[in-house]
């Protein structure tokens, strides 16, 4: 490993560490925050017990979807747009202030409008993610050098070809990247969502752990969230270097 | 011609929402002129003004000290690049965590009220200003730097001609991410555990299915963002420019 990586165990080692001695030592007080070690004794347990097994499967279920969603419609309308050159100038003032509206704003609309299921925090998470893919594929699809596309009209390639033969694949890094974003976004605005109104979900265990003063399952379902959504985040960065790697030989 | 689209782009959305005000119906939405006529009625409300203020100085407050402390963090971790290199996977990381399960945590330490909104804002805001201040610092060509060496230049000159003018671009770009994510935090912390505060109303509204009031709320939320946010997008572009 390197030495900025070691540092950075270290130092994330040592925080939590320092966290675990002030709460032992009550310089911080148990009912604010209980130490590290026992958040991961009692996930450990809730793991075991299967309590929160649906919670589980159902935000990830949604997560899912979002990330389809925000994929499909994303790099579709990515690349209807890229040959749209007056739609799309028309729609830049969007893109730039998209991620400045207060998406949540919208939750309690989605829930009048689509009732208490699942599909209103899909909908958050959905409406979070597509834009980060719309952006990245209109990047990548904006660098296919110019010979690919002659090289495409030469062997008469139907605009529907190219675009599966030569536009996309060479983006694909790009949207790799609006992948990514997608997935981190996806999670931020399902488990928002469910945290804030919802009736089932890894978000509302935790707001429901809060509401009963449930400290032990609050922070356990806390620490779940955290390494599982940055597990996931370092995995699709792995993924990404390796199929960088791959594609430079 | 920047003009003219952005009204083009007003009127299709304005068209769009008047359809779909067709398609769902009264019972679960509201048509634009409607919308807007409740939000005109909302902002005349003297009830309604000191919600707006407390969530005006609970936002203010919020982005005050995600400035201050993501501007320290930024700029004392790009000073030094093994700092930068440990650090700045941690507040990706940090970025990309749903912050709104940390809530919990902060109405323990703040209890609640306004200091726990302000703490929620203020974290939302400091990881992008942070990232956005470490590169800024970071990606200085070191020739300019260099260049201040060889004339000379005492810390606060070089600081005055040489720092802040080559990191404003960047760091500009930051507070405006910063800005937004600022307003979205402070927002969300209000809807729960508040008293007051559009995000209190917001949540009022809902549970009692007042459609009028959710949709001009979000009106005027999103009008807000929107408005500040093509304020400083055009400052972040003239700076982008200069350079």
């Amino acid at each position: 490993m390197s030495r900025a990586g070691l540092l950075r165990l270290v130092i994330i080692a040592g925080a939590a560490l320092l966290l675990e001695g002030l709460i032992r030592t009550d310089v911080v007080p148990r009912f604010t925050i209980i130490p590290p070690s026992e958040m991961v004794s009692a996930l450990a347990a809730i793991l075991a017990s299967g309590k929160i097994r649906v919670d589980i499967a159902v935000t990830l279920a949604n997560v899912g979807l979002a990330i389809a969603a925000a994929m499909i419609v994303g790099v579709g309308l990515g690349t209807v747009l890229q040959r749209a050159a007056a739609a799309r100038r028309v729609l830049d003032p969007l893109f730039a202030t998209y991620y400045a509206i207060p998406m949540y704003a919208f939750y309690p609309l989605l829930i009048v409008v689509f009732g208490l299921g699942d599909l209103p925090q899909v909908c958050i998470g959905f409406l979070l993610a597509v834009m980060a893919v719309i952006i990245n594929t209109l990047n990548g699809l904006d660098r296919v050098p110019r010979v690919l596309l002659k090289a495409a009209r030469v062997h008469r390639m139907s605009a529907l070809r190219t675009a599966l033969r030569i536009r996309l694949p060479y983006a694909a890094p790009y949207i790799f990247t609006g992948f990514k974003l997608a997935v981190a976004y996806s999670f931020i605005g399902v488990i928002g969502a469910e945290f804030i109104t919802s009736s089932r979900g890894i978000g509302y265990e935790i707001s429901f752990a809060y509401n009963n003063f449930d400290n032990r399952l609050m922070y356990a379902l806390i620490l779940f969230v955290l390494l599982l959504v940055l597990t996931v985040n370092m995995s699709l960065h792995v993924w990404e270097k390796h199929l960088m790697a791959r594609r430079r030989r | 011609m920047k003009t003219r689209d952005t009204l083009i782009l007003v009127a299709i959305v304005l068209v769009a929402w008047q359809l779909l005000y067709w398609a769902v119906g009264s019972i679960a939405f509201r048509s634009p002129a409607e919308t807007v006529r409740n939000a005109a009625v909302l902002l005349a409300d003297p009830r309604f003004m000191p919600h707006v203020r407390e969530s005006m100085l609970a936002f203010a407050e919020a982005f005050a000290i995600a400035m201050a402390i993501g501007l320290c963090i930024g700029v004392t971790l790009g000073a030094s690049r093994l700092a930068g290199e440990v650090a700045e996977p941690i507040l990706v990381a940090l970025y990309s965590i749903p912050k709104v399960t940390l809530y919990p945590i902060i109405l323990l330490v703040f209890g609640i009220g306004m200091p726990a909104k302000v703490a929620f804002g203020a974290i939302h805001g400091i990881v992008p200003i942070s990232i956005f201040a470490l590169n800024a610092i970071r990606n200085i060509n070191p020739v300019y730097l260099l260049t201040g060496q060889v004339l000379r230049l005492s810390p606060w000159a070089a600081a005055r001609k040489i720092l802040i003018p080559a990191a404003l671009p960047e760091i500009v770009t930051g507070i405006r991410v910063g800005f937004c994510l600022t307003l979205i935090g402070t927002l969300l912390g209000e809807m729960f555990g508040a008293q007051h505060g559009l995000g209190h109303l917001l949540m009022q509204a809902m549970t009692r299915h007042n459609m009028d009031s959710i949709m001009a709320l979000t009106l005027l939320l999103v009008v807000f963002a929107a408005a500040v946010n093509g304020l400083l997008l055009a400052l972040d572009h003239r700076l982008h420019r200069r350079v």
